[in-house]
């Protein structure tokens, strides 16, 4: 089974991206399978199954979705295993910016929206400097010096992956991704995560709600850049 | 250069009725057609240069060649500029800022801001300061500044253009700008005096390349009198926006 993650921030383009692979690499005789996980709500279930391949909605209600999806890769893998599948697109929520939910055995897809400006790359982190392949979607709305800029601006993020211009509109780009896939090794059993997710686990994660300092504990940072533990 | 377009298929699967299109440097070549008709398409595949791996089946190719699969994967080394209706600046910065950034970004020189807007304003009758902010410029001002700086920083040898008839914004003298770089311009157009500014079109139907037509010297003609009309339209329209008042004799054509 081979593993895709597909993330990026929400409306970037994932699964407009993820279809039109899909698409692709059913007719070249593979067969995927999707997981979409998100937050609260989501219809891609609804889009994607429209091109008659199982789909799977996990929704990670009060837990970071980032974190979710790296506790449920083996649970996915073994789902996708029983739909017949041989290739698993996971696309994920994109909301932290912080996290990257990719592990060492899989493709790892930053999907990015050109029309948020050509600072973002630089914004975005981990899920982009960590991925394999940085997807730009909505070229069409942005002039050429744009696109350029933007391109550039990915490449100082992540010097070493590959960049596909899409467009999810016209399914531009979704047979380059269907090829890289295509070249992709299986999952492994025993991975590890690329990158390290944010700093311990916090008591927000945990349902605290009260404001300030006084009320968490584990490793917190001040505005000044200092760092303390607190706790027992 | 010369680009190929080797005939593909049309929606019902039937064969391209032009099964060669060959197109050289320094040529102006239009598509036409009604919405729906593939124009678009036909434009998406030239800029993928499809290798019979799009919904058309057609093959594009550069000298005789297909493209290597490094060339077609990397937008860097992808000889392509495009230029369309729907396309803004979306960045919020200064046009000096911007050109700076992108004139690095292409490892060129930063000296070329200065040609890039003088060429900006030969093109639109409201003129763009180094220091204006990109996201308020006119939709003219706008075209003209992304038609100047793929003349003169992205410097591709093909353009490709979908449909910049409303953008207020000398189109002959844009058009004339490219192609006169010795580009292959290729651009997609309902716009009379554009389609026949083409030495040749391409009609589409049904997304069939059907025919081209060899533009006629009659139909230059026709050109010629339609550009003296599209510049006293300019003309007109440049008096009211400073405030004048128009003259019937100005009115005559
Ligand atoms: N103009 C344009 N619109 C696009 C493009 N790609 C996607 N869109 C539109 O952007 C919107 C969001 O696309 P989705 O594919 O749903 O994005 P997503 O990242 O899956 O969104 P979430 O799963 O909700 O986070 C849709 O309305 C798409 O039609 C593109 O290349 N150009
Ligand atoms: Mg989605
Ligand atoms: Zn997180």
């Amino acid at each position: 089974m081979k593993l895709v993650v597909i993330a990026g921030t929400p409306g970037s383009g994932k699964t407009s991206v993820l279809m039109h692979a899909a698409r692709c690499l059913e007719g070249s005789g593979s067969r995927p399978a999707v997981v979409k996980v998100d937050c609260l709500w989501t219809e891609d279930d609804k889009r994607i199954g429209r091109l008659g391949i199982p789909v799977h909605v996990a929704l990670s209600r009060d837990m970071c979705p980032d974190h979710f999806s790296i506790y449920n890769v083996d649970e996915m893998l073994e789902w996708a295993k029983k739909q017949d599948a041989d290739v698993l697109l996971n696309e994920t929520a994109g909301l932290c910016l912080r996290c990257a939910p990719y592990p060492d055995h899989c493709l790892a897809v930053c999907v990015i929206d050109v029309t948020t400006g050509p600072n973002t790359p630089l914004k975005v982190g981990p899920l982009l400097t960590t991925a394999d392949v940085v997807v730009t979607t909505k070229c069409d709305l942005v002039s050429q010096a744009e696109r350029e800029v933007f391109r550039e601006r990915v490449l100082e993020a992540n010097p070493h992956c590959r960049i596909v211009e899409a467009n999810g509109l016209t399914g531009k780009g979704g047979s380059d991704l269907a090829e890289i896939i295509r070249a992709l090794p299986p999952a492994a059993e025993n991975m590890m995560l690329r990158h390290n997710p944010p700093l311990a686990v916090c008591t927000l994660c945990s349902g605290e709600l009260r404001v300030s300092k006084r009320y968490h504990r584990g490793v917190l940072r001040h505005m000044d850049g200092f760092m303390e533990y607190s706790g027992e | 250069m010369r680009l190929t377009i080797l005939g593909g298929v049309d929606k019902d699967g039937c064969a391209d009725h032009i099964e060669t299109l060959h197109i050289d440097s320094g040529e102006i070549v239009g598509i036409v057609g009604p919405t729906g008709s593939g124009k678009s398409t036909l434009i998406s595949d030239l800029e993928q240069f499809a290798q019979r791996d799009t919904e058309s089946r057609r093959q594009v190719l550069i000298d005789g060649q297909p493209p290597d699969a490094e060339v077609r994967a990397d937008p860097r080394r992808k000889p392509v500029a495009q230029l369309s209706q729907n396309m803004h600046f979306l960045a919020d910065m200064t046009v000096s800022d911007f050109l700076a950034m992108h004139a690095k970004s292409r490892g060129r020189e930063e000296n070329l801001i200065a040609k890039v807007i003088d060429l900006a304003n030969t093109l639109t009758g409201e003129p763009i300061h180094p220091e204006h902010h990109l996201t308020a410029l006119s939709g003219g001002q706008s075209r003209a500044l992304m038609t100047a700086d793929i003349a003169v920083i992205s410097d591709s040898p093909i353009v490709l253009i979908d449909e910049i008839e409303n953008a207020g914004i000398k189109k002959q003298e844009a058009l004339k700008l490219l192609a006169g770089e010795g580009k292959i311009v290729v651009v997609v157009t309902h716009d009379p005096v554009l389609a026949l500014m083409t030495s040749r079109r391409v009609v589409m139907k049904k997304g069939n390349m059907v025919r081209v037509i060899q533009t006629s010297e009659e139909e230059q003609k026709v050109c010629n009198s339609l550009s003296r009309v599209d510049r006293w339209l300019i003309n007109l329209r440049e008096a009211i926006r400073r405030g004048e008042t128009v003259s019937a004799a100005e009115a005559a054509l």
